[in-house]
């Protein structure tokens, strides 16, 4: 008999026990949710099924009696707005700095400093100010993003172009390259897919603040409706909206891991040597 | 042409003596191979070579000017690692330097100049012997390949000087032989003024058409760093005789290290 840490599971064992845990949560809710609808039908905590989908056809499939939107697509689209926007924005200008301060001793000697202190600011601490200059509209919840993601992806890039081996901007500079297109040549390219990287990681924190400003201001929005029907105990609402906002999170992240492997397919193989 | 002069060239790091008064004068086309004990100051040559370090004290002049003091292409290097650029394939790994000589705003060539930098990257990736490789990125190819390309992008340039830092330092002893046949052979071609650091005492003769051999002339036990290194013996290599490589071996692989232990414990 092998060591345990040395056993490993083949294809299929490893799919099914992959699936074991969400089985197990979904068969425990439904164990939990019969148990309690029996005692008292009225129970709204873990609704059953039945009524989740009729939630579900309720929120997405029916225009709504007051608007007559069909919420649940409304609500996906302003929050995804405003994620790709912040996100977006962020990744831009964290590019910028990140390969400024990377790169050129005299930035990285006046913003370095600024750029670690702004970091540690938390960003939920200055949403009433946000909310006060820029007003309850969308432009409050996109800074709230990009305040919130951006320094850590300037920091992040900043230590990934201080990895670049000197030897590499050593020859570039033997190869006649200016400062300028050591940038675009050589350090832009080789940061871009770690910029990726940074976004998906800082992925997670953009949901929550996005989430977190919809729940204070918004009229629209998957965190605004979550935080809203709350005041009615429908988790029957609720419960589908997580694991929806959960599935758009989780294929943003798929989405992102293939454009860096179509687009950067010499970054795959390095990554691989390194592991 | 491309003659390289130190003159009482001396690098000093606060109080830690690096290199002291080192004179050299070096002709075009000559291959000039570099040994010595660790911590001896080749490395700090080299980067003074390449214009990453400027002297403390003393003057590097190419050509009667004065050396500028950052990297440009003048100078080609290959390092031990490192060298190439691991986003760009082989042919534009080679083509990058002529890119950046030609268009200064957006480092990139198109149309028909970039046939003609591809056809002349071609040529001299045929000359190193990769042009079965041209597509591939770096982390495909093996050690020696990879040096190869690093060789073909240094010589694109048509250096005056070609800097070696241990190129072959981490390569499998049967590809090192080939290595330096490829690497005389461009030598003997182009006739640049090559510095060539190493570890390997036969690599240094059999390569070298003149020796420097790095080393502390004097060692406080006390201060170590009191005293730093200079070129201790230069030779022309074409007439060395066995005893003499002999007594440089012993001395520098046996000798000085052992000075240096003696010193340190």
């Amino acid at each position: 008999m092998k060591r345990l840490l040395n056993q490993r599971p083949g294809r299929v064992p490893r799919a099914l026990l992959g699936m074991l845990p969400f089985v197990l949560l979904l068969l425990i809710y439904m164990a939990a949710s019969d148990a309690r609808l029996a005692e008292n039908p009225d129970d709204k905590l873990l609704p059953s099924f039945s009524s989740i989908g009729a939630a579900i056809d309720r929120m997405a499939f029916e225009p709504s009696k007051r608007s007559g939107d069909y919420l649940l697509w409304t609500d996906t689209g302003a929050s995804l707005k405003r994620l790709a926007l912040g996100v977006g924005i962020s990744a831009v200008v964290a590019l910028v700095f990140g390969v400024l301060l990377g790169i050129i001793p005299y930035i990285n000697a006046g913003m370095s400093p600024f750029v670690s202190a702004i970091s540690m600011i938390p960003p939920m601490a200055i949403l009433p100010m946000l909310f006060i200059v820029f007003g309850l509209g969308e432009l409050s919840k996109v800074v709230l993003i990009v305040i919130g993601i951006t320094p850590f992806i300037i920091r992040d890039l900043q230590q990934r172009v201080h990895e670049l081996p000197a030897e590499q901007i050593i020859k570039a500079q033997t190869l006649g390259g200016s400062t300028w297109q050591l940038i675009i040549r050589v350090v832009l390219p080789q940061v871009l897919p770690r910029l990726i990287d940074a976004v998906r990681l800082s992925l997670g924190a953009a949901w929550l603040f996005l989430i977190a400003a919809e729940a204070i201001a918004a009229t629209d929005g998957l965190g605004y409706r979550i935080f809203l029907v709350r005041r009615y105990l429908a988790m029957d609402v609720i419960l589908p909206y997580v694991i929806w906002i959960t599935l758009l999170a989780f294929l943003t992240d798929l989405s992102l891991r293939s454009l860096s492997r179509l687009a950067f397919p010499w970054f795959q193989n390095k990554t691989a040597d390194s592991t | 042409m491309s003659k390289i002069e130190f003159i009482n060239v001396w690098k000093e790091y606060g109080p830690v003596v690096v290199l002291e008064n080192l004179s050299l004068s070096v002709d075009t086309g000559e291959f000039c191979t570099v040994v010595g004990a660790s911590g001896c100051g080749k490395t700090t040559f080299l980067r003074m070579l390449l214009g990453e370090e400027r002297p403390s004290r003393g003057q590097i002049q190419l050509d009667g000017e004065q050396l500028r003091d950052e990297p440009g292409p003048d100078r080609g290097v290959v390092f031990q690692r490192y060298s190439v650029f691991p986003h760009l394939t082989v042919v534009q790994n080679v083509m990058l330097g002529l890119e950046l000589q030609a268009a200064p705003l957006s480092g990139r060539l198109f149309g028909a100049a970039r046939s003609r930098a591809r056809e002349l990257a071609r040529e001299m990736l045929d000359s190193v012997g990769l042009s079965h490789a041209l597509d591939r990125y770096p982390s495909e190819l093996s050690g020696g390949m990879q040096q190869r390309l690093a060789l073909a992008q240094a010589l694109i340039m048509k250096p005056r000087i070609l800097l070696l830092d241990e190129p072959f330092g981490a390569l499998d002893p049967g590809i090192r032989t080939d290595m330096h046949k490829l690497v005389l052979q461009l030598w003997q071609q182009t006739g640049l003024t090559v510095f060539m650091i190493t570890h390997d005492l036969h690599e240094a003769f059999y390569l070298g058409s003149r020796l420097l051999v790095f080393d502390k002339p004097r060692i406080d036990p006390q201060a170590l760093q009191a005293y730093g290194a200079t070129i201790t013996y230069d030779l022309p290599l074409a007439n060395t005789d066995k005893d003499t490589m002999e007594g440089i071996r012993q001395h520098v692989e046996e000798d000085v290290p052992r000075a240096l232990e003696a010193a340190a414990n």
